[in-house]
């Protein structure tokens, strides 16, 4: 909602309600579509509305205004066909769904549905679950409101037709937790906090469901968040782990991460999100970089490699970060012999050659520190990271003089 | 008020005023002093109400075109993959005049360089077209 409306209405209340209001109309059996147009409706009404006169039941006001305006559609559509005379199946009966169960996350497999693309589930995922209007995510992902529109309705176009699928699988969890992991990571700038946004589904898809990779993919997110405000000084320039004032890090956030981790561990089913959290909670429980249990780090990143066959080929981010635990723990040429494996499937990244001339600053060969940094800088597609890698190169070469 | 284009250029354009090593390879506090000037040609257009738009492209460059029926795209690095025009980025503006476009193309390009001399940097100024017409009659 990008208009504050006059009287102070609570939106984040709002918003929480999307998800419950969303999922009662289409587990009345109404076109996912459709409903999610007519809530959008109403959801601007109760901005205009609400702040005069307020609902004794918000959640059934929005349903009820939403269902009006759902029958009003239906009407207009059903004096068109009338006029065209074409006959058409009636629209699908309130026949009432059977399902239990949370309406967040009954909606969230509706959205990361596996045959949206990407894009189009985070975009749907933010909007349906999270009650972002169009604006703001066409605002988080620098397009076009009118390119984010057509987004969202192709998408909730191809959802349409017979009744949402039923989707109440473990694979489609995965999809899930891909998407949200990937509003989060590209949720950095903005008028949207994209990555707070995703802590907060996270944290209510962590209420829906026993499954430990849905704790370990929040408190993943919690505890890299914690380190934001240390990310970038004052300038806007990045500052590395190894350099943060870990002084500014949030550690009622790292508890919290850490506290659920350790709740999802107890399952005994430790999946990627899980091991990378544990990851992180090792970093951020390290007072200064040089007490970093890195041995400790290695071995998650061993048990973050076995979950994959081939992981050089299929899971390269994991295998390049184990080298930098390998290079701290068995020394920087161990290091870079690990990261030689990734050649061919990396060496067009920049971060690969980050990580090797990081590798080589930690060996004091500066020279290749030097000039890996200066072709990472060149791989970049980020300003900043961009800006950070040219720094860096200058660096170590002045460093060697 | 004219919009125009203010290019910067990897490699590419007339003989470079002087040379310089890339910046990489520049004394630390020079990289830094070249960067915070960049950061303040946004933030003073911004403020001047000239901003519209800056954005930096990756050196890495396809060419691609149409391989025909039944064929697929067909690319290449280009003839001279070394040594022909790139361009790094832009600032859009939108601004009074043409003579305005020049003089804030001109500071641009006194970014500082090696020993925080001024760059001289050739920048290349392009109008950019309207999408509509004119609400008044052509004569």
């Amino acid at each position: 909602m990008t208009e504050k409306p006059s009287g102070g209405l609570d939106e984040d209340a709002l918003r929480v309600l999307v998800p419950h209001a969303l999922a009662a109309l289409v587990r009345r059996g109404e076109d996912f579509d459709r409903a999610e147009d007519a809530l959008q409706e109403a959801l601007l009404e109760a901005l205009r509305v609400w702040p005069e006169h307020p609902p004794h039941d918000p959640r059934a006001w929005l349903v009820a205004v939403a269902s009006r305006r759902l029958v009003d559609a239906r009407r207009s559509d059903a004096a068109r066909e009338r006029r065209e005379e074409v006959h058409h199946a009636e629209p699908p009966a309130a026949e009432p769904s059977p399902e239990k169960g949370d309406d967040t996350l009954f909606l969230l497999f509706c959205c990361c549905h596996p045959e949206l693309a990407p894009s189009s589930q985070v975009a749907l995922t933010l909007r349906a679950v999270g009650g972002l209007t169009t604006r703001e995510i066409a605002d988080a992902f620098y397009v076009p409101e009118a390119t984010m529109a057509q987004r969202i309705s192709r998408a909730k176009r191809a959802l349409s037709g017979p009744p949402v699928r039923r989707l109440d699988q473990p694979g489609d969890l995965a999809v899930v937790l891909r998407v949200l992991y990937l509003v989060y990571t590209t949720g950095h700038g903005g008028r949207v906090d994209l990555a707070r946004e995703a802590i907060r589904l996270t944290r209510q898809l962590t209420l829906a469901t026993e499954e430990p990779e849905a704790r370990g993919l929040l408190a993943l997110m919690l505890l890299n968040h914690a380190r934001l405000p240390a990310r970038r000084d004052p300038e806007g320039r990045i500052v590395t782990l190894d350099r943060q004032d870990r002084g500014l890090w949030d550690t009622r956030e790292i508890a919290e991460g850490v506290r659920v981790l350790q709740s999802a561990l107890t399952a005994g089913r430790p999946g990627r999100y899980q091991i990378e959290a544990a990851i992180a909670a090792l970093h951020d429980d390290a007072a200064c970089a040089e007490e970093t249990d890195w041995p400790q780090i290695l071995a998650w990143y061993d048990d973050l490699i076995a979950l994959t066959d081939d992981p050089a080929r299929r899971d390269p981010a994991a295998v390049l970060g184990r080298a930098v635990a390998l290079g701290h723990v068995r020394g920087p040429a161990a290091g870079l012999r690990e990261t030689d494996r990734l050649r061919d499937v990396l060496g067009d990244r920049h971060r690969w050659h980050a990580v090797r001339a990081h590798l080589h600053e930690l060996g004091s060969d500066l020279p290749a520190a030097a000039s890996a940094y200066a072709e990472a800088a060149r791989r970049a597609t980020n300003v900043a990271e961009r800006d950070h890698l040219v720094r860096q190169a200058a660096h170590a070469r002045a460093a060697r003089m | 008020m004219p919009k125009y284009l203010l290019l910067k250029r990897y490699r590419g354009g007339p003989e470079p005023h002087h040379a310089f090593p890339p910046i990489d390879q520049w004394a630390p506090e020079d990289v830094e002093a070249h960067m915070a000037f960049q950061d303040r040609v946004s933030e003073l257009l911004e403020e001047h109400g000239e901003y519209v738009d800056a954005r930096a492209l990756t050196p890495a460059r396809t060419w691609v075109r149409y391989g025909g029926p039944d064929a697929a795209p067909v690319t290449t690095d280009g003839p001279h993959p070394e040594t022909s025009d790139l361009v790094a980025g832009w600032w859009m503006i939108d601004v009074e005049s043409y003579e305005r476009a020049v003089e804030l193309a001109a500071w641009a390009s006194s970014a500082p360089g090696p020993g925080g001399k001024p760059m001289y940097e050739w920048i290349d100024v392009r109008e950019v077209m309207w999408e509509r017409p004119q609400t008044t009659e052509e004569t």
